[in-house]
């Protein structure tokens, strides 16, 4: 790099909601120090760069990649691929790139089963001949091609290496800001950056510890739905009965969803340290259950705890809402391959 | 027989790709438009409970989840059998208000606005949000900043978050309003009402004073008679959050007007090999394919579509400015109301006049004396079975269907996006810009531009994906020969 020359900044989505890009543009008066800091190298969001513009930088061109979005089709693997080789750093930006999110909790179901709902089997669908989309289409006038649409959702790691990851759904503004902070700072200053395979602009300990709300160490005996109680608007949720994942979740956020009144749903993640943050929150749920005195025998206490852990619906689906890619789980096995 | 290729034209659920095909003579044969992404919201979120939907399928659109967070929410009044009370829909519908104002000052500014402001013809370095702030000056690019944190600021107040918020509950609200916030939306509110104002008159001054542009709106090339959708409340007047779907045919006469539950008896979705995305078209008009006119199913759902589809404005000063655009856009009236607007670029004044509408509409809810009663939840007790809901989202008419078991966990869920009711629309209007710019195998200059404008207009979401500050739409066109050959690259200038 030259004395004179910006440092090259990329963001591109994959499987994705456009919310990350969105949340970009929240850090609000800052994007125009972002603007005078770096060059554009491909950000298909803001500027017209090609993907054969990108194919023709000399590898790690890009000082600062920023991933986001899951990898559901051969088109999202087949760029992950591409911006790994061309970036020196390379960021999974929010949940999908980090750990699947929203979109990976089709790990639970299967492609077959996904399009028979979509194109075959709703109430508003015309599709007689049972038509799906195809990756070569034949028509009069030429060949139309799709890209390769996966079974299996898989997060940015799972396909390429990454260097560090920034959690949340999506990050939240002054996190993004403290985290371009550092880099800008490691780039021109040469200050240090963080240590690879880091979690970078978020909390070190768990959104818990961001909440306002009072925790008494109560002890519940069922879990409730959020419709079934009037909550009291101080107390813990998850001490109330209603599902809370702060307790398994990195914080970052500060606490935003419980202090509306509405429990975490683990969007940063799982805590320091912890690989599988739907295995964490079991553990946590567990601990808050109401299993009686010390004399109950130990198929007693266990058949107490399961009791009331059958009153929390879909526990795969909620403890592992945003985290299914990275998760043990990883997708629910049907015996196709994962790809 | 040659092709061009415009790739990518990114995201709608994913990205978008234009292919051309040319005939012997060198004009156009066809266009397509092809989505390449599909996520499947609709079968995963089969398993999960229901209540969890306004969280889950606001992660559609990170540009619109206000929109899904509200139809879901609406959904599940619907499935659970309860009324929200009234506190809770007036909340509903101010935090919505303050989302629309928000998003379609960006699609104004930011996105539509250049071709017009700055004009189809300038250098296209210039025909971005930066240039538009150049020639009206720094102040009103501040004005645009201010007008988007402020009511980024009500939605994260009364939703829990900036983007995709959580508040939603069956029957309910999780929060209520307190007088603090209030005061602070209401003052918010007003200033929104001289932003709207402000921009209606910007597009006065600056476009419907310049000839040049005024028969660029009412051109052929961007125009198309379908029919059109939006929702509409006993007055037959818009209305974003709630009210009966009415579709008016090509002449403007009524065709349907359904409760959101009916969707299905009125609207097919058809399937094509060649896109994961679905062409809805209405039933009883039926799909004829690619065109338009009174026998084509093909209907359009945006800020046009909307005016259109209505007898008129439920605030006053957008009702001025609903009259005065028919007026000077030739419409008659008949039977009472006005004649539909064809042409579709006067979606962008249409979604300034929806604007002003937003924010009066803001105003009133957030004067209510009865917005800050603090009973916003419920407790439920029915058995949920089925639901649906709709809201008009920014994009078009959105519905949310879910069936559940008697515990509430999904076991069928049914999605109607915004953008995709105008997939077809979009299509069509691709191919005409196309068929106009491309004559015995020669490119005009302007055919990047004009395609552009041919689907901007609609604010498809893949437009504010691809457009946004300070940008210029990526757009590559590749003119191959038959053999497959590279000919020509064309592409769009650096934003």
């Amino acid at each position: 790099m030259g004395a004179k020359e910006k440092p090259k900044l990329a963001m591109y989505w994959g499987a994705a909601c456009g919310g990350c890009e969105i949340s970009v543009l929240n850090i609000q008066e800052n994007i125009l120090t972002v603007d005078e800091v770096f060059d554009i190298a491909f950000f298909p969001c803001i500027a017209d760069f090609k993907v054969k513009d990108l194919e023709s930088y000399p590898d790690g061109y890009i000082d600062l990649c920023l991933f986001n979005g899951a990898i559901r089709n051969s088109e999202n693997e087949e760029m992950a691929h591409l911006l790994r080789k061309k970036s020196k750093v390379l960021v999974a930006y929010g949940s999908c790139a980090y750990e699947g999110c929203i979109p990976a909790l089709s790990n639970l179901t299967t492609k077959e089963a996904t399009f028979e709902k979509v194109y075959i089997n709703n109430p508003s669908i015309d599709n007689p001949d049972k038509t799906f989309p195809q990756e070569i289409t034949e028509v009069e006038e030429g060949e139309l091609t799709l890209p390769h649409f996966y079974n299996t959702v898989k997060s940015l790691d799972q396909v390429v290496d990454v260097d560090y990851y920034l959690p949340g759904c999506p990050p939240e503004p002054p996190q993004i800001w403290a985290v371009l902070q550092v880099v800008v700072g490691a780039l021109l200053e040469g200050q240090p950056l963080p240590p690879a395979g880091a979690v970078i602009g978020a909390g070190t300990t768990a959104v818990c510890d961001e909440c306002d709300r009072e925790k008494k160490e109560k002890l519940i005996d069922r879990f409730y739905r959020p419709y079934e109680i009037l909550p009291d608007p101080d107390q813990c949720l998850l001490e109330q009965g209603l599902i809370c994942m702060g307790i398994a979740t990195r914080g970052g956020c500060g606490a935003l969803c419980p202090s509306v009144g509405m429990g975490c749903r683990g969007c940063y993640g799982p805590l320091e340290g912890v690989d599988d943050q739907g295995g964490k929150m079991l553990s946590a749920v567990a601990s808050v259950i109401n299993a009686g005195d010390e004399t109950m025998d130990e198929d007693e206490l266990e058949h107490v705890i399961q009791e009331a852990i059958d009153t929390i619906p879909d526990p795969a689906g909620t403890f592992y809402r945003f985290s299914m890619a990275h998760s043990i789980l990883r997708r629910v096995k049907n015996g196709k391959g994962d790809s | 027989m040659e092709r061009i290729t415009i790739d990518p034209i990114t995201r709608l659920e994913g990205h978008g790709k234009i292919e051309i095909f040319l005939d012997d003579k060198g004009n156009v044969e066809n266009a397509y438009l092809q989505i390449p992404e599909l996520r499947g919201f609709e079968q995963f979120s089969v398993g999960r409970p229901a209540e969890e939907m306004p969280r889950i399928t606001n992660r559609i659109c990170g540009v619109c989840p206000e929109a899904h967070h509200m139809a879901a929410t609406k959904a599940l009044d619907a499935l659970f059998g309860v009324e929200p009370s009234s506190v809770v829909k007036k909340l509903r519908e101010l935090f919505y208000s303050a989302f629309y104002v928000t998003d379609h000052t960006v699609h104004f500014y930011a996105l539509g606005g250049p071709d017009f402001v700055l004009g189809p013809d300038s250098n296209p370095a210039e025909r971005n949000i930066l240039g538009v702030i150049h020639k009206v000056g720094v102040d009103i690019g501040k004005q645009v900043i201010e007008c988007r944190k402020r009511n980024h600021e009500v939605i994260k107040m009364l939703g829990g978050r900036g983007i995709h918020p959580v508040a939603g509950l069956p029957g309910g609200w999780s929060k209520a309003m307190s007088k603090e916030d209030q005061k602070i939306i209401h003052d918010y509110a007003k200033q929104n009402v001289e932003f709207g104002l402000f921009s209606l008159k910007l597009f006065d001054d600056v476009v419907l004073a310049n000839q040049a542009y005024v028969d660029l709106i009412v051109s052929d090339i961007f125009t198309h008679h379908t029919y059109y959708m939006g929702t509409v409340d006993e007055d037959n007047h818009i209305n974003f959050y709630d009210g009966l779907i009415r579709v008016v045919g090509p002449d403007g006469k009524e065709r349907v007007k359904y409760p959101s539950k009916d969707y299905a008896k009125h609207i097919a979705e058809r399937v094509e090999p060649w896109s994961y995305l679905k062409f809805p078209y209405l039933k009883d008009v039926g799909w004829k394919g690619f065109v338009d006119g009174p026998d084509s199913g093909v209907y359009c759902a945006t800020p046009l579509s909307r005016l259109n589809a209505a007898d008129g404005m439920a605030t006053p000063k957008a009702q001025e400015h609903y009259e005065r655009f028919y007026e000077t856009l030739g419409s008659k009236k008949e039977n009472g109301r006005y004649t539909p607007v064809h042409h579709r670029l006067a979606t962008h004044w249409a979604r300034l006049i929806e604007l002003l509408y937003a924010a009066e509409r803001m105003l009133e809810l957030v004067e209510d004396p009865e917005i800050t009663d603090p009973n916003v939840r419920q407790i439920v007790t029915s058995t949920p079975t089925e639901g649906i809901g709709s809201v008009e989202a920014p994009r078009g008419t959105l519905t949310h269907h879910y069936k559940t078991d008697e515990n509430g966990i999904l076991t069928d869920v049914n999605l109607i996006v915004g953008t995709t009711n105008n997939y077809a629309p979009i299509a069509m209007s691709i191919k005409k810009a196309a068929e106009g710019l491309i004559k015995g195998g020669k490119v005009s200059e302007g055919l990047l531009n004009t395609i552009e404008m041919a689907f901007r207009n609609y604010d498809p979401c893949m437009s504010c994906a691809t457009h946004s500050l300070p940008g210029q739409m990526p757009l590559e066109i590749q003119i191959k020969g038959a053999d497959g050959k590279l000919l020509e690259t064309r592409s769009q200038y650096i934003g």
